[in-house]
């Protein structure tokens, strides 16, 4: 035990004393969680549009004025004529141009009907369908406005309400997404690449003529990761509380309990590519192509899985970061308790106990 | 001929003790690498090392020392054969080996980012003992580090890295210790320095096993073995070895040396010529050649200085070296 305990804390000097490793593990979750909060977003607010108003009577400038003022457009340029459109989308100036028919107010107080145009920049497709989307309900809650004291027969109006949640921030996706990936990262990579270095140094080969255990040194190295990361679970929680007001809804005591199982997870997966590997560029790059990307593309965090043709659909599920990504949602957003998640945590335990038991076995005890 | 070398070229092994009594025993060891065993590491090795004594393999970079050690410290596997330290077998019973052996491998192999003090404890945990329980075992050496140990192992100089090294090999009183190539890359002074540490702790009763490719370092060992090419080419003390050489020796030195080696190479009774220091040596069929040397380089209108000298380690490796490659060619022929 006391040889265990020295090598922990030889581990903790390795790591205090470059720079660069303390940056990684402790500085990354904050980089990333900023960086999805304010920078990279899929949110749509203030898109720049322009407007082509052939009717220029009260209605159609009271429009003009909610969809300026609502937070989503920022009416950039009223334009004249037909001709003009299509320079200002190549120009780039705008996303959309609004398109209000000559007599607008007419048709509609007479032949109570009239129809507006909508012309979006499609390059990005997501962005246009927000966009249109955005303007559709604008220009519906318009009409509302207009008919209220009005009997029309056969309407339907359709009342939708956001559960979990009701701003659709994007935060509520990306925290989870974060988690996973900065746990995967630390807690793999950087295993696997300090386990790896021990080899590379030829420091292993003096640790192998010890009498400490092999498979005791693979764990010594292990633990300060296992810390480090539940520091970051820390930070991650705590900005995403705070700073980005993303709630905890649920237990935060099974939040941390999952945390704990997906590390070590991402733990045996790290010795089971340090077991492999036999140089730090090696380590490093298994890391990244195996885990890093299935992580970022079959999590559910960037892409919906359920989009996704059969095979990758089935692929998905050997991902562990798949399953934390359900349960810290299940969780944190929809307040979920043990029952809702004990699938995930159960496939989460056989993969640990899995990868652990290859890794152990594959594990050398000596040079070659 | 000499008698070590028997007519295949081979070094015949003495038969092996009971084994008990030796600290380290190596039977007919054989290790290739690659994946048609197309690298012969090391070719039927076999010696046996007394408890308590120093015992060097010395050999050029290549010969199969460093796989000789690693397969003694139990992190290799051999081909073939069996090899025993301290009565346990390296295969069987590595575990137990690995808890009673010391062993500093070639390359500097400690935490470069820890200090000397951090490592030494270090090691001190890892062997379940502690700085101060063998103090005295490592005191002489450490002492010498002592001023510097707040400093990181990685801004050491060479010799001190090797005396920090072999604090930590040390730290937990091994039975027998393995030094692979301890003295290379360092300076004379530092080398000197590190053989009298050798001797001090053989003085304690440690078994020490180590490899130099320096020759002139043979001497301070009790017995060495010569290897070359993964084969034994001689075993026994410094002095004996030198005893056996064969031929006579002779140092020659001229103003112009390099048209004095070609013109000794075409002298007839000329066994061996080649550069050692200022001087050439030139190991002589007889000794009637010896006298007609002189005669024959005057001929040639050379001014040569001639002394007889007494052969060291390096002559008799080139021997040696000489003997087994021309007995393996005609074998081949």
């Amino acid at each position: 035990m006391k040889q265990f305990i020295s090598f922990v804390k030889k581990e903790f000097y390795h790591i205090f004393r470059d720079r660069r490793t303390m940056f990684i593990l402790l500085g990354m979750p904050v980089v990333q969680i900023v960086l999805f909060g304010f920078a990279l977003t899929n949110e749509v607010k203030n898109s720049r549009i322009a407007v082509l108003d052939h009717a220029k009577d009260n209605e159609s400038s009271v429009l003009i004025n909610q969809l300026d003022a609502s937070k989503y457009f920022d009416v950039q340029q009223i334009i004249q004529s037909d001709h003009e459109i299509e320079p200002i989308f190549k120009q780039g100036k705008v996303k959309m141009v609004v398109i209000i028919p000559p007599s607008f107010q007419e048709d509609l107080r007479h032949m109570n009907k009239s129809s507006i145009q909508l012309i979006a920049d499609a390059s990005d497709p997501n962005v246009a369908n927000t966009l249109t989307n955005y303007a559709t309900a604008l220009i519906m809650d318009y009409q509302k406005s207009i008919t209220q004291n009005q009997k029309i027969p056969y309407t339907i109006n359709t009342e939708v309400r956001m559960l979990y949640n009701p701003q659709l921030k994007g935060a509520y996706n990306f925290v989870p997404g974060v988690m996973a990936m900065v746990l995967l990262l630390v807690c793999t990579m950087m295993t696997a690449i300090t386990i790896v270095r021990e080899k590379e140094m030829g420091t292993m080969e003096v640790m192998l003529v010890s009498p400490m255990k092999p498979q005791l040194v693979v764990m010594a190295k292990a633990v300060p990761y296992l810390l480090l990361s539940t520091i970051n679970i820390a930070t991650i929680l705590l900005l995403s509380v705070f700073v980005l007001e993303v709630p905890i809804n649920g237990s935060i005591v099974l939040l941390v309990a999952a945390s704990i199982l997906f590390i070590l997870v991402s733990l045996s997966l790290g010795l089971l590519i340090s077991s492999g590997a036999e140089s730090q560029q090696t380590a490093m790059f298994i890391s990244l192509v195996a885990l890093f990307l299935p992580t970022i593309m079959l999590s559910g965090f960037m892409f919906p899985i359920e989009n996704m043709p059969l095979p990758l659909r089935t692929f998905s599920n050997i991902v562990p970061a798949k399953w934390y990504y359900n349960i810290v949602k299940g969780v944190m957003i929809k307040g979920l308790n043990v029952f809702g998640i004990w699938k995930e945590l159960l496939i989460l335990t056989g993969m640990m106990l899995f990868f652990l038991t290859i890794a152990i076995r594959q594990f050398k005890i000596r040079l070659q | 001929m000499n008698t070590i070398i028997n007519q295949e070229g081979n070094y015949n092994p003495p038969p092996l003790g009971d084994g008990g009594m030796d600290a380290v025993v190596v039977k007919n060891i054989s290790k290739t690498y690659g994946k048609k065993k197309e690298v012969q590491a090391l070719n039927n090795i076999s010696f046996s090392v007394n408890p308590g004594e120093l015992f060097g393999i010395i050999g050029p970079d290549g010969a199969g020392k460093t796989s000789l050690f690693r397969i003694l410290t139990t992190l290799l596997l051999a081909d073939e054969g069996a090899a025993t330290v301290d009565g346990f077998d390296v295969v069987k019973d590595y575990k137990a080996i690995r808890k009673r052996v010391g062993y500093m491998p070639g390359r500097f192999s400690l935490y470069q980012d820890l200090t000397v003090e951090e490592n030494l404890n270090f090691f001190a945990t890892i062997f379940n003992t502690s700085i101060e329980e063998n103090y005295d075992l490592i005191k002489d050496i450490y002492v010498q580090i002592e001023p510097f140990k707040k400093r990181k192992a990685g801004k050491l100089s060479g010799g001190m890295k090797q005396k920090l090294a072999l604090s930590c090999a040390l730290i937990h009183r091994p039975s027998v210790l393995f030094l692979d190539e301890p003295t290379t890359g360092v300076d004379a002074v530092s080398r000197k320095e590190f053989w009298e540490m050798l001797r001090r702790l053989k003085d304690q009763g440690i078994t020490i096993l180590v490899s130099t490719p320096y020759m002139d370092e043979a001497g301070l060992c009790d017995r060495v073995a010569l290897i070359q090419k993964g084969k034994i080419m001689s075993i026994d003390s410094p002095e004996a070895i030198v005893n056996a050489f064969p031929y006579p020796l002779l140092a020659v030195k001229s103003v112009n040396m390099l048209p004095l080696l070609n013109e000794l190479k075409l002298y007839d009774g000329l066994k061996d010529a080649y550069v050692f220091g200022e001087y050439h040596h030139a190991v002589l069929k007889n000794d009637n050649a010896v006298t007609g040397l002189k005669e024959y380089l005057e001929a040639k209108n050379f001014s040569v200085e001639i002394n007889p000298v007494r052969p060291n380690i390096e002559d008799c490796f080139m021997m040696l070296m000489k003997s087994v490659s021309s007995e393996a060619q005609k074998q081949d022929v």
